[in-house]
């Protein structure tokens, strides 16, 4: 489905089905150089037990029109700006890393239209190493291959898929190499570079969920206890053996853990 | 790390990927689920996985465990996205044409295609309004001209069968590329061992796992892998990944699953409908296969280049047809394309033609003489008096072969055993025709 923000199309999935903004709504945000097609399987789960989904493409990400935000207030303004134009009133969102970072960001904005937050593999503060920036920021290959070898957690690596025949490790390397250039690279730095994760999380009052990876070196879920203590009210649930990429590694425990939450 | 970000290498990748032990019992093998179905947790959880809402395990003609992990380790190894498991290599074949064309299609493929392939492209598929044009495997501007409006897919071996031409994958890639196509790749005679056609720009990949994979000649089955490169939206080709399809409540492909869309729509409705899929008990033959594959592709390729090496030095021998010989057109793209070796097949002519050819296969001891490929037994087989005998010396031109050939598929055996049969075979074939 497509719509406009800033006069800049922009592309969501709804799950399979139809869009409906009297629902409750669920946004799903991906993380960096990253698109929509990652929540396929909670978002089709969502979209047909009682939410309607909007599973994002951020700008300049997937389908959705160009160029990507620099900054995790810019993502958070256009969010903002799109939960408007798409007239929505009782709103979730779910992010994974850099989503992670503009839910909070967002969730600080919009008190009053936003009932609950899940955080997936975040952290208030993603610092990136130096190395990867550069090299995500020059386009090298090596940049996707450092956040494969580092995001899909070590079990995920060998496999064992529970969707048959799905090769997670394969499927992660070909979204980053299908990104715009550059698009890993901004994201990367948008990361590195906002300050506002404790801040934001002071603000929030909804319920909020940590989903955290228990093997996700990229996130590691040792990092979020000053997370935890800044937001109001908040539940942490590790998935045990899990990466960075726990809604593709796991799908099925991160639906039934995200049911729960929104139940 | 490998250049798709896997933390595994090739060969610990062939042992171990796809497969956790068994959380229950903690079997280290892959258990063989010798089942049709699996106990649903409950009516909506049913409903979700029929909906592909939740991933698992339906029926098995759609899926299985055993066949799941030989599915996701081939995926590994290639460098792909996901794979299907079929009933046979062209099975696999069929499936992958199926899934994104229907009558009205057209294919460009090289002409240089296992006699099976033909027949599919030549006269089956017609029947159903597919058409093929065949086009000189060497002649990459040939497949450029062939390309019509109705084109949906190229076509090619990465080692041509029999005549063991290596295809130039990045030029035939960017041909159809140009003309928003995928390029599909028979990779059964190289193996991922030997050649990773993703890497050179190929976009799907079917394998015979009969053959090399499996290794042992005990199982039958095939291997459709999905690169997941291809943009099929951009391409404006392929409504079946990229329009609702009304057989899945109005599912679009592309949409919902970005770069797994192809071996999605292959699975969800091709093994669903068509119904050709593996059995467990195949699949788990065929892992056993794999997991020993590299070590068995370098024993195959030292022994193949022995082999032809010997041939080339034999008085009963007109020529020899091996990639790597200085002789083969095709020498430095194999080195290229396939660094650690271009295979374990051979032509080559025996002198005296039909008769001196039968009398040879007669003679061999080890060398066993049948119709298959990539065991890991020395096999052997004359065409002009097995498979093509009824056809005359004008005919078996036309189709690239001739009396004099002989196809040798080398095994595993030790090489000075193989070396002194094909001696004493060359020897008689060579007396009786004196005689």
């Amino acid at each position: 489905m497509e719509t406009q923000v800033h006069g800049k199309s922009v592309f969501f999935s709804t799950g399979g089905a139809k869009f409906n903004n009297a629902e409750r709504t669920i946004i799903f945000i991906h993380g960096a150089g990253m698109d929509r097609t990652v929540w396929s399987m909670q978002a089709r789960f969502f979209a047909h037990h009682g939410f309607t989904v909007v599973n994002l493409d951020l700008p300049g990400h997937g389908k959705s029109e160009g160029p990507a935000c620099a900054t995790i207030e810019e993502y958070s303004d256009w969010l903002c700006e799109l939960i408007d134009c798409l007239d929505l009133h009782r709103v979730s969102i779910v992010g994974h890393s850099m989503g992670s970072l503009v839910a909070l960001c967002s969730g600080a904005k919009l008190e009053k239209k936003i009932q609950k937050i899940a955080l997936l593999g975040t952290l208030p503060k993603i610092q990136v190493h130096p190395d990867l920036l550069t090299s995500a920021m020059n386009n090298k290959h090596g940049a996707f291959e450092t956040i494969v070898g580092w995001g899909v957690g070590r079990k995920a690596q060998i496999g064992g898929h529970k969707a048959p025949g799905s090769w997670i490790a394969g499927a992660s390397m070909r979204l980053l190499e299908t990104s715009k250039p550059g698009v890993l690279g901004n994201d990367l730095n948008a990361c590195n570079v906002w300050e506002g994760g404790l801040e934001s999380a002071g603000q929030i009052k909804c319920p909020v969920l940590l989903l955290l990876g228990e093997d996700d070196r990229m996130t590691p879920p040792k990092g979020t206890k000053e997370l935890t203590k800044a937001l109001h009210n908040s539940e942490t649930i590790i998935l045990h053996g899990a990466g960075h990429m726990m809604m593709t590694e796991q799908p099925d425990q991160t639906i039934e853990t995200l049911s729960d939450f929104f139940e | 790390m490998t250049s798709m970000g896997n933390i595994f290498e090739f060969d610990t990748l062939s042992l171990h990927a796809g497969q956790s032990p068994d959380s229950e019992n903690g079997s280290r093998a892959v258990p063989i689920y010798q089942t049709t179905s699996y106990v649903f947790k409950g009516v909506d959880h049913a409903a979700s996985m029929f909906n592909l809402e939740r991933p698992g395990h339906i029926y098995s003609r759609i899926s299985n465990p055993t066949t799941a992990v030989l599915e996701e380790r081939i995926s590994a190894l290639e460098g792909g996205v996901g794979a299907v498991a079929t009933a046979s290599g062209h099975a696999a074949l069929v499936l992958g044409i199926l899934t994104i064309m229907g009558q009205g299609g057209h294919i460009v493929a090289s002409s240089a295609l296992y006699g099976g392939t033909h027949n599919l492209f030549s006269h089956t598929l017609p029947r159903f309004g597919i058409t093929t044009t065949k086009v000189d495997p060497r002649d990459v501007d040939g497949f450029r001209s062939a390309i019509k409006p109705e084109t949906r897919l190229v076509f090619g071996e990465t080692i041509g069968n029999p005549g063991l031409e290596v295809l130039n994958i990045p030029a035939i890639a960017t041909v159809a590329h140009e003309a928003g196509l995928p390029l599909m790749l028979d990779s059964t005679f190289a193996t991922p061992h030997l050649c990773k056609p993703f890497d050179h720009g190929a976009d799907l990949i079917v394998h015979s796992a009969t053959k090399w994979l499996g290794g042992h000649g005990v199982a039958i089955g095939g291997l459709l892998v999905d690169g997941g490169k291809f943009d099929w939206e951009n391409s404006g080709l392929f409504p079946t990944l990229t329009e609702p399809y009304d057989g899945y409540h109005g599912l679009d492909f592309v949409e919902e699953f970005g770069p797994q869309a192809f071996i999605m729509r292959a699975r969800a409705e091709g093994l669903r409908d068509f119904g050709a899929c593996m059995s467990p008990t195949t699949a788990f033959h065929i892992l056993q296969g794999i997991e020993t594959l590299p070590l068995r592709m370098e024993k195959h390729v030292r022994n193949a280049r022995e082999i032809a090496e010997f041939l080339g030095g034999s008085d009963a021998v007109e020529w020899v047809v091996y990639p790597e010989l200085d002789d083969h057109p095709d020498k430095a793209l194999a080195s290229e394309l396939l660094p650690k070796g271009a295979g374990s097949m051979i032509a080559f002519g025996i002198k005296g033609g039909r008769e001196a050819g039968k009398t040879f296969i007669e003679r061999l001891q080890v060398w066993s003489h049948l119709a298959n490929v990539g065991d890991a037994k020395s096999l052997v087989i004359h065409p002009a008096s097995t498979t093509h005998q009824q056809m005359d010396a004008d005919t078996m031109k036309k189709a690239g072969l001739s009396e004099d050939l002989v196809r040798l598929s080398v095994g595993l055996e030790n090489i000075d055993d193989l070396k002194a049969d094909l001696k004493q075979a060359l020897r008689a074939a060579t007396i009786r025709k004196v005689v």
